[in-house]
């Protein structure tokens, strides 16, 4: 009888529960939302870093990362990769890559770029580059002087597919080494920055021009699953590294590859909770109000029930299940909502190719997919329904503090 | 059998900067069964009265003994449970709960008294149609008439089997069919029920029904007559 008797008391003035309610589920709704849309376009920021010839770890000379040249370099990958292999995951790829300073010269323009030595078919599912749309068609493993650029690298040099373009970069005996190659295709990416900077050789090629044997300046290996901006890496690393003692190399995870990134994510659950907590002082103010303009319209009604001989703990329970009928419905109706609202944008995501300077110069991706997790859901659920009781104790207090005769009296 | 004791009790309220005595050194004893009113102008004390024999409020000074419990040995939740258990109220706006069927209503007693839902159900039942009301079981007080209203109050008064039922104006708020009506089913209850009615009133034609009057006035006892039965 008492949840009976609180759900009617609620619906005593519709006008004002549903105005309440709506703030509830307005709220609820748009803290799962937009914590949806803030993971999904983080998720996509840690995507595109690590698709952007990261991977998930990476193997280089200790140097690479302050003298990236041909100096710095893996003798005898294939070894190496023997030898880490039985300690990946199932599923695991892995890829030698040659990475160098270059210059890109048509017969009018020039651009420094970053040379990139690849076996195309193993990049697929690895990096950016195994699945990029292309213009034309990647080289095959035969060919010798084929190389695909970016379309924004493709414009600057107000060049085509098919025409010659000649890189030079360092050899490893020192010497500047140039070679000619034809565009044999045209890459596209999320960041227009990566297109003007990143072009693709076959990885044979770029050994032989720049005489590397059969070294590489980096393995880069890729981990079977998803959301691996939750996934701790350093176990796997650490006993990589211990593997690799006897060998001049490093071996990181992204994490510290990209460690600016690595901060970010550990600050967005905290931008998180803040996001929560703001909309929440906006609803609890509403939720405080209305519970405390009903107990007031009924003071009366109070005094009644102690004089009747309810205990003040009976009368500060009735209100808080006021409060959490309040809170539930509203919950309910908000967590509805921001579902349907996730579930229409799964598909095609939000497109921000409008705002794409800005968004590239983040790293964000031109399409942010809502990401839902369990844990968001229940802390966006959790923290209205805590707080809200919280805020709802204080009505309650002063239901159950009314005496009989001082209501009576009242009006 | 004593059934209220009231012995010297003084009571005064603060109304802005001013002391006002609502109770003067009043003193009353009530038997078991009595069916009394307690008559007087308004202001003379007679509300205040029958708050501190319900235990809705406490004197300043003098002691109150109900059905053997002296109110000022108590704590306030023993307090509230008397008045659950052993005390019936019935006031002068109905003071039914508005969202609660009039079942519901009478029913609500009993609930906080822990009493099962069979028992309950029976036990409403019976008292409303005791009182009249057995077909209007589901009806909000929003669909009753002001009698009828307070025939369910005095459903819940008396649901309980309390030894005491305090009534302040019963009356007031109904035309004099109604008011009579009601007198007569509080006078039915004090007969059938052996349940001691005190009720306040400053209508003659309700006194006429008391078997006792007790005149109030300026707080104290101004006469008190007993009717030959």
């Amino acid at each position: 009888m008492y949840t009976q008797l609180a759900w009617r008391n609620i619906w005593r003035n519709p006008r004002r529960t549903l105005i309440i309610l709506t703030a509830i589920f307005i709220g609820v709704a748009s803290m799962i939302f937009l914590a949806s849309l803030m993971r999904g376009m983080m998720e996509g920021m840690v995507d595109n870093a690590i698709d952007n010839l990261t991977g998930h770890i990476r193997i280089r000379h200790p140097d690479f990362r302050n003298d990236p040249s041909v100096e710095n370099r893996i003798p005898d990958p294939d070894s190496l990769i023997k030898e880490i292999k039985p300690l990946l995951p199932g599923g695991a790829r892995i890829v030698e890559r040659i990475l160098v300073d270059g210059v890109i010269n048509t017969s009018r323009e020039n651009a420094g770029v970053i040379m990139v030595g690849i076996e195309p078919e193993k990049e697929k599912n690895c990096s950016f580059i195994g699945d990029a749309p292309l213009e034309g068609q990647f080289f095959s493993d035969d060919d010798k002087n084929g190389i695909v650029i970016g379309r924004a690298l493709l414009e600057k040099l107000g060049t085509r597919i098919n025409r010659k373009v000649v890189l030079m970069s360092q050899r490893a005996d020192g010497e500047i080494a140039s070679r000619a190659f034809r565009i044999r295709g045209v890459y596209r990416s999320q960041m227009s920055d990566t297109e003007k900077t990143f072009v693709f050789v076959p990885l044979h090629t770029a050994r032989k021009m720049l005489m590397l044997g059969e070294d590489a300046t980096e393995i880069g290996i890729t981990l079977p699953g998803d959301r691996m901006a939750d996934t701790d890496l350093s176990p796997l690393t650490e006993s990589l590294s211990e593997r690799l003692t006897d060998r001049v190399v490093v071996v990181e995870d992204w994490r510290q590859m990209l460690p600016a990134m690595n901060a970010y994510l550990e600050m967005f659950d905290a931008f998180l909770y803040i996001w929560y907590l703001v909309v929440f002082v906006a609803m609890g103010f509403g939720i405080v109000n209305t519970v405390l303009m009903a107990v007031y319209e009924r003071m009366r009604e109070f005094g009644l029930l102690k004089a009747l001989g309810m205990r003040p703990i009976r009368i500060f329970w009735m209100v808080l299940r006021e409060t959490l009928f309040l809170l539930a419905v509203g919950m309910g109706m908000g967590n509805l909502v921001a579902l349907v609202g996730i579930h229409l944008l799964s598909g095609t995501g939000i497109d921000l190719t409008a705002f794409a300077k800005g968004v590239e110069m983040w790293g964000i991706s031109r399409v942010i997919l809502p990401v839902v997790t369990a844990g968001d859901f229940l802390t966006a659920n959790l923290t209205v329904l805590i707080l809200g009781l919280v805020v709802g104790i204080y009505p309650a207090i002063k239901a159950a503090r009314f005496t009989p005769v001082e209501t009576m009296r009242h009006v | 059998m004593v059934s209220v004791s009231v012995t010297d009790v003084e009571k005064s309220y603060r109304q802005g900067d001013v002391t006002v005595s609502a109770l003067s050194g009043i003193t009353i004893s009530v038997e078991k069964g009595e069916f009394m009113a307690l008559a007087g102008p308004s202001g003379s004390g007679k509300t205040t009265l029958l708050n501190m024999i319900g235990g809705l409020d406490l004197p300043d000074r003098g002691e109150i003994i109900v059905d053997g419990r002296n109110f000022r040995q108590m704590k306030s939740g023993d307090l509230a449970d008397l008045r659950l258990r052993r005390i019936g109220f019935v006031f002068q706006a109905y003071n039914l709960i508005p969202v609660l069927t009039a079942e519901e209503n009478v029913e609500y007693i009993l609930r906080l008294q822990g009493v099962e839902k069979a028992k309950r159900k029976k036990r409403v039942r019976a008292i409303l149609e005791e009182v009249g009301l057995s077909g209007m079981l589901d009806r909000k007080p929003s669909e009753l008439s002001g009698g009828q209203q307070q025939r369910v109050a005095v459903a819940r008064a008396i649901v309980s089997n309390p030894a005491i039922v305090l009534a302040d104006e019963p009356t007031a708020n109904l035309d004099s069919k109604n008011g009579e009506k009601l007198l007569e089913l509080m006078k039915t209850m004090n007969r059938e029920k052996a349940v001691t009615f005190i009720f306040s009133t400053h209508d003659a034609m309700v006194m006429e029904h008391a078997r006792r009057i007790v005149h109030i006035r300026d707080g104290c006892v101004a006469d008190d007559q007993r009717k030959e039965s």
